[in-house]
Order: C-alpha cells, then sequence, then structure tokens
C-alpha cells in the first residue's frame, strides 16, 4: 500500500517529462489555485479546524502564497503528508511547495534537490514524558521507550543523543502525530520526542495536557521552514519573500488592521515599497503590485500569524523566544525589502 | 475484381509466411519495449539530474544513523544502510515464516475441522472464516495491535510462573544462555532429526515385507526429545536462563515479544488461515467419495483412511493455491509500516529512503527482494509439488 504510492511517486518523477524548470508559477496561475503539501494533522501548525477548515502557522504560509498570487488567500489546496511521505510528494511535484514544520539540513537542501526559503520557526528537539514517572531531566532517561515520528531529524538526533550519553532506548515507530498520541497515551512508551514546538502542539491534544510535562533539554537545531523544488529560481523567490514580506511588515508596523490605511497615507518608502505604492517589485516577482499588501491584509504579518495559531493564547501557548524580531532579542530577521 | 483485391498480397511475399511474419512481429514489439525501457531509463536520469538528486549506490555504505527496535543482527546507529537492508530483511522473513507455519497448522485444523459431522463445531469454522477473509487485514492488525496495547502497562505487568511477564509493552520471557557442551545437545538434536527419516523408511519397507507395522512416530518423538535430553544429563544441563527483572523504564534482562510483532504474526496467521482452511476442506472435497468406502470397505480404520487414501490425493488439489497464500502472507507482512514493525519496507524502504532520498534505487532493491523470496518460495512448492503429484503409468 505504501509501497504502491512510493512507486507512484517514483513513476511520476520518472515520467515528469520538464522536471522542476517549468514555470511552477505559470502552471498555479493556469489551475488557479497553489497545491500545498501540510502535516496530516498538528495543532497549531496545520490542522483542519472546526469548520473543517485547514488553519495553523504552517497553513497561513500557504494562504500566504495564494494572497500573494491570486489577491485570494483560500486559493490553495492542501495535501496531507507524514513526515516520511513529504520529501517524494514535493519531488515528483505533486504539491508545488511543502510547510510543515520541516527542518532546514544539509542533505535536504542538497542531496534531495530542494531548495529552503527561510526559516518560519526556529525550533530544537525536545522530550516529553508523564509527570507521573517523576523524571526530571533527559539524562535519566536510560532504558526507556521512546516514541518518535519516522522519517524526521529527530530520528538521527535521538540516536545520537543516547549515544553520547552512554545510554540505551527503544525506539517505538510510529507515522503520524495522531497515532504518536494514541501510542503514547497508551503508555507503550515512556518518552515522546519531536520539535519542542511539535510536543506543545501535542500535549495541547493529549486528554490532560496537565499530566505531561516537557524536560528542559533541547538536544538540536531545528529550524524549521517553507521549501520548494530546486531549480524553479522564479517559484522559489515568490516564496523567499512571501515569508519575508511577513516577517518585514512586522518589523514595520505594519498589520492586517493598518495595511489598507499606511498604504496611502505612510512617508516611510520602505513601507510604500512593501505594499505597493512606490516601485515595482511585485512585477518584477511575475505577481500583482498589491502582492504584499494582499498577504498582509488577508493573512496577517508574521507576528499576527504567531499569536494566532501559537502564541501565548492558544492552547500551545508558545512564547516567541527566539521567534521574536531581532531588535527584540530574537533572531529573527528578514533581508531588506528594496 | 472486387474478390480480386481481397486476395491480399501474392503468394511468396516474405509478410505472408506465418513463420517470418511471426518472427518479424515479435522482434519488433522487442524492439519497442527496448525502446520504451531505454526512453524511461535516460528520461528519469535526465529529471533526476535536472532536480538536482543525486543518484547510485553509495548510499548504501553510509552510517543508517537511527536505530532500528528489532534485530536478529547486531546493529546499532553507526550501521550503515547496507546493513539496515539485511535487518529488514530478517525481521521480514521472521514473520513471514513464523507466520507460515502457524498459518498452515491452523488452517489444516480448521479445513478439516469444516467437514466434522458435529453441526456447531462446523458452523463455528464456517464463521470464522467468513469473518477474517472479509475483514480487510489492515484493520485486522489495528485492531489486535490496539488489543496488545490495551493489555496492563509495565509497572502492573502480569507474572505468569513468576518468571515471565505480560504488558503492553510485549511479553518478557527468561532468555536461555548456553553453556559449556550445549554443542552435543544441538548434534544429539540433529542426530535425531537425520535418523528419523530412515527408520521411516526402514519401516515402510519392514512393512511391505512383512506386513508389520512399526510406531514411527512415537519412535521419532522418543528420539527427537530423548536424545537431546540424554545429552543434556550427559552434559550436565549446561543451559541456564536470564530472567527478566523489573528495572527503571522496562524489564531488563530476559528477552521480549514486542507488541508490534505479536500483531503482526497473529494477524497475519489468522488471516491467512482462514483461506487455507477452505483449500484445505476443498481438497479433502476434491477426493472423490468412493476412495473413502472403498477403503472403509477393506477395513482401513477412518483415521487411516485420512492418512494414507484421503490426504495424499487431496494434497495434489491443496498444494498450488496453498502456494499463492503463502507468498500473499510474504507481500502482506509488508503491511507492517501501520503499527510500526521494523520490516524490510519500513526501516529500509521506509527510513532509509526518506533519509538518504534514493527512491528509486531503494524501491527497486526492496521489489527485487519480494520478487526473489515469491519466486524461492514458488520453486519450492513446485518441487513438493512434483513429488506427490500423481505418478501416471
Ligand atoms: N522537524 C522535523 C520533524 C517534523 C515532523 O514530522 N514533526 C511531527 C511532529 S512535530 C509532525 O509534524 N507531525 C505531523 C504529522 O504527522 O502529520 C523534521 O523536519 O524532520
Amino acid at each position: 500500500m505504501k509501497l504502491g504510492k512510493f512507486l507512484f511517486a517514483a513513476a511520476a518523477v520518472t515520467a515528469l517529462s520538464t522536471g522542476a524548470s517549468a514555470g511552477t508559477l505559470d502552471d498555479v496561475k493556469a489551475k488557479g489555485f497553489v497545491q500545498c503539501g501540510v502535516t496530516t494533522g498538528l495543532a497549531g501548525f496545520g490542522a483542519p479546524n472546526d469548520q473543517g477548515e485547514w488553519a495553523g502557522f504552517d497553513v497561513d504560509f500557504c494562504r500566504a502564497m495564494a494572497a500573494a498570487i491570486f489577491g485570494d488567500a483560500a486559493q490553495v489546496k492542501y495535501t496531507p503528508t507524514t513526515s516520511k511521505e513529504r520529501f517524494t510528494a514535493l519531488q515528483s511535484g505533486e504539491i508545488d511547495v511543502l510547510a510543515r514544520n520541516t527542518t532546514w539540513t544539509f542533505s535536504r537542501d542538497v542531496n534531495l534537490g530542494f531548495e529552503f526559503v527561510g526559516v518560519n520557526y526556529y525550533d530544537g528537539q525536545g522530550f516529553m514524558v508523564r509527570k507521573s514517572l517523576g523524571v526530571t531531566s533527559a539524562k535519566e532517561l536510560d532504558g526507556a521507550s521512546v516514541c518518535i515520528q519516522t522519517g524526521t531529524t529527530t530520528e538521527l538526533n535521538l540516536a545520537d543523543y543516547f549515544r553520547t550519553n552512554g545510554m540505551s532506548y527503544e525506539s517505538v515507530v510510529i507515522e503520524t502525530s495522531a497515532e504518536g498520541r494514541g501510542v503514547y497515551e497508551e503508555e507503550r512508551c515512556d518518552v515522546y520526542t519531536t520539535d519542542a514546538s511539535g510536543l506543545a502542539a501535542q500535549r495541547s491534544t493529549m486528554a490532560d495536557p496537565s499530566e505531561h510535562i516537557i524536560l528542559p533539554e533541547i538536544i538540536s537545531k531545528e529550524p524549521l521552514g517553507p521549501l520548494v523544488r530546486h531549480g524553479d529560481n522564479q517559484w522559489g523567490d515568490i516564496a523567499r519573500w512571501t515569508l519575508g514580506a511577513m516577517i518585514v511588515a512586522e518589523e514595520l508596523g505594519v498589520t492586517s488592521a493598518n495595511a489598507e490605511e499606511m498604504a496611502s497615507t505612510s512617508k516611510n518608502p520602505e513601507i510604500l515599497r512593501l505594499l505597493g505604492g512606490e516601485g515595482d517589485m511585485g512585477a518584477q516577482l511575475g505577481l500583482p503590485a498589491d502582492w504584499a499588501k494582499n498577504i498582509i491584509m488577508q493573512v496577517g504579518n508574521y507576528g499576527e500569524s504567531f499569536e494566532r495559531n501559537l502564541g501565548t493564547t492558544t492552547p500551545l501557548a508558545l512564547e516567541r523566544g527566539l521567534n521574536a524580531l531581532w531588535t527584540d532579542g530574537g533572531i529573527l530577521y528578514a533581508p531588506p525589502m528594496r | 475484381m472486387a474478390t480480386q483485391s481481397i486476395d491480399g498480397p501474392k503468394r511468396g511475399s516474405l509478410l505472408s509466411d506465418q513463420r517470418t511474419r511471426a518472427i518479424v512481429f515479435q522482434a519488433l514489439a522487442f524492439f519497442l519495449v527496448a525502446v520504451f525501457f531505454i526512453y524511461i531509463g535516460t528520461n528519469t536520469a535526465r529529471n533526476l539530474e535536472a532536480l538536482g538528486i543525486s543518484t547510485g549506490f553509495g548510499f548504501l555504505d553510509s552510517p543508517a544513523g537511527y536505530d532500528v527496535a528489532m534485530s536478529l543482527i547486531p546493529y546499532t546507529a553507526t550501521d550503515t544502510h547496507g546493513r539496515v537492508f539485511f535487518v529488514g530483511l530478517l525481521n521480514t522473513l521472521s514473520v513471514a515464516v513464523t507466520g507460515i507455519i502457524a498459518a498452515t497448522i491452523l488452517g489444516v485444523i480448521l479445513g478439516v475441522l469444516r467437514l466434522s459431522k458435529n453441526w456447531l463445531v462446523s458452523k463455528l469454522v464456517y464463521w470464522y472464516v467468513e469473518v477474517v477473509r472479509n475483514v480487510p487485514l489492515l484493520l485486522q492488525i489495528l485492531f489486535w495491535y490496539g488489543v496488545l496495547l490495551g493489555l496492563p502497562r509495565v509497572r502492573d505487568a502480569i507474572p505468569v510462573f513468576e518468571t515471565m511477564f505480560l504488558s503492553n509493552r510485549g511479553f518478557y520471557l527468561p532468555r536461555p544462555v548456553p553453556g559449556d557442551g550445549i554443542g552435543l545437545i544441538i548434534i544429539a538434536f540433529f542426530v535425531a532429526v537425520i535418523a528419523i527419516p530412515i527408520i521411516a523408511r526402514a519401516a515402510r519397507k519392514r512393512q511391505e515385507q512383512t506386513g508389520q507395522i512399526f510406531p514411527v512416530f512415537w519412535t521419532s518423538a522418543a528420539l527427537i526429545i530423548g536424545l537431546p535430553a540424554l545429552a543434556a544429563i550427559v552434559t550436565g544441563f549446561p543451559l541456564t536462563f536470564d530472567y527478566p527483572e523489573k528495572g527503571g523504564f522496562n524489564f531488563k534482562g530476559g528477552m521480549v515479544l514486542r507488541p508490534e510483532f505479536v500483531a503482526l504474526w497473529f494477524s497475519l496467521s489468522i488471516y491467512t488461515a482462514g483461506f487455507i482452511a477452505e483449500i484445505v476442506r476443498a481438497g479433502i472435497q476434491a477426493v472423490s467419495h468412493g476412495q473413502t468406502e472403498a477403503a472403509f470397505s477393506l477395513g482401513l480404520k477412518p483415521n487411516w483412511t485420512m492418512r494414507m487414501i484421503v490426504l495424499p490425493q487431496a494434497l495434489r488439489v491443496i498444494v498450488p493455491p496453498l502456494t499463492s497464500q503463502y507468498l500473499n502472507l510474504t507481500k502482506n507482512s509488508s503491511l507492517a509500516i501501520a503499527i510500526g514493525y521494523p520490516d524490510l519496507v519500513s526501516t529500509f524502504g521506509g527510513t532509509s529512503l526518506n533519509q538518504t532520498g534514493q527512491a528509486i534505487e531503494i524501491i527497486m532493491m526492496t521489489m527485487l527482494v519480494y520478487l526473489t523470496i515469491s519466486l524461492l518460495i514458488s520453486m519450492l512448492m513446485n518441487y513438493y509439488n512434483k513429488r506427490i503429484a500423481l505418478v501416471e503409468r
């Protein structure tokens, strides 16, 4: 069954006559929507909401791209992917862009033929355990059973971490976060490990979130970001600057509420360039002049998207931390719009 | 006139000769297929290059970097993807082989019971067969995995005979630790294994010549248990056990049958047994009733009739479809991925594929493995089938 899926993808790679070099933008415009790869369901990042519509921090990125291209954030179709399938889906052209808390690594960038367009969440791998175990540090986990999602960087970091610390463990391999939650709640494993943000997301959907704690150790760097296929630079640029525009908008104080007004009243040339009042950035990307304005008005700036999906008022209750703007003590930093 | 034109090409033309025509068409077909594959091959290579995806089998020598929960050969995360291949292959084979054995035993018993004169027994088997054959295997696997996960947690593990423990992390058993002199016991066992067919043959000869029956079954049983037991007494029981003990998060020591393995093995076995039961029933019913009546009228006991008249004839009908059940079971074992049992598809064909991105190479190798296993099973069964086939005189 899964084999069939891979085979299909492999065949698709085979059959793609012109590969990635074809104008993805033209294809997307012709079909009228962006095909976006997302998670199979991870609260806060990408999951269907009460109305059955996809929502979340990564989903916002897909919506932002649609807003930039079509002036309508709703022109997206979502393809749920497991961590294992996601790369084949992108390689084969089944999806146009992957926004699915994916860590930017050398081998994915170089060997798998992808292009990461930036980082939308700086993260690191952590551990979650049941409070009742009385564990306070990851160093006490020798001999534990660990639930881990297959096809992730997490799998590799875990092996490294336990080996470095001379500890042993039993891996319980799962395919989707939903499955992982089930197996962990059945206590098939003592520990759940993944990106710290993913742990917060998982914990928020547990039967009783307060029964679980996230241990203090962060054992890796996980810069998560959206990615596209190698070789179509225009499409890569659009994706890169969609993210860039959201971050720059936050830096400049442009929000979904004031973008319309700022476009006409602002004296700041950078804001005017961003909102399409000055220069021809949109045209250079092959997009309408108000591409970034549409992103900000329909999806919001980076900070708005963060607060709405992950922030302290949501069940995930994540602090900005590293993801605060560089001017606020974080490391979030977009290249200048000029 | 009109008829003339329908006559077609005149005699002697190359195309009108059936033999040349056949050759021409076959060559043409072969040529087209070859062109097709060459096209696919070069196109794939070009696309992979355009996409910046590297190709080749070099990844087999690079470290895998991830751990595998169950391995029959020593394996750590620093070993290579090539080794993961063997780890996964052995895990696939172990669930397939144990599954085939269990499914055959259960299937044969059920198939015979299905024909039982006892209405209740026959109906029960009927319903068993209907249920297991009609519920998708994947659901059965998930169901049994769910049941096993519902067992008590490790800290409340159920002790069995004080030395074994049952929990939702698996069945913890004492692990045999061989001591000095274990070799003798193994040799004794093999001596028994070799002796049995020799005795069986001698017994048959004697029976053919003198009509006297030799209790082959009981002798064999005595040999296979007795000889190793004798060796064990002589060497002073050189076998100790490492018992599982509660320690930290899990049990320490001993060995464990993980719920992933048990769920997969169990579901594959009972699912395939349903099909085998039907094959066995059909095989037995295919033997004409006249044969049984003839045997009875010669005074053969019912169970002898079964063993010597009905079964040998039924086997001829049973073996070919049985082969395809064995193949199915082996291929179905790749559903392992659904519950995280580390078989070939979920380790090498899954995680390694994902970590290296060598989809085409890895899928090709994985397919070759299944093809090889299937061909081997077919060969063995064909060999067996030839041996039991009717020898026509
Ligand atoms: N950042 C890691 C892990 C990504 C990952 O798969 N995370 C999990 C848990 S945070 C997830 O998104 N699961 C959602 C799903 O199963 O669809 C990677 O890129 O390899």
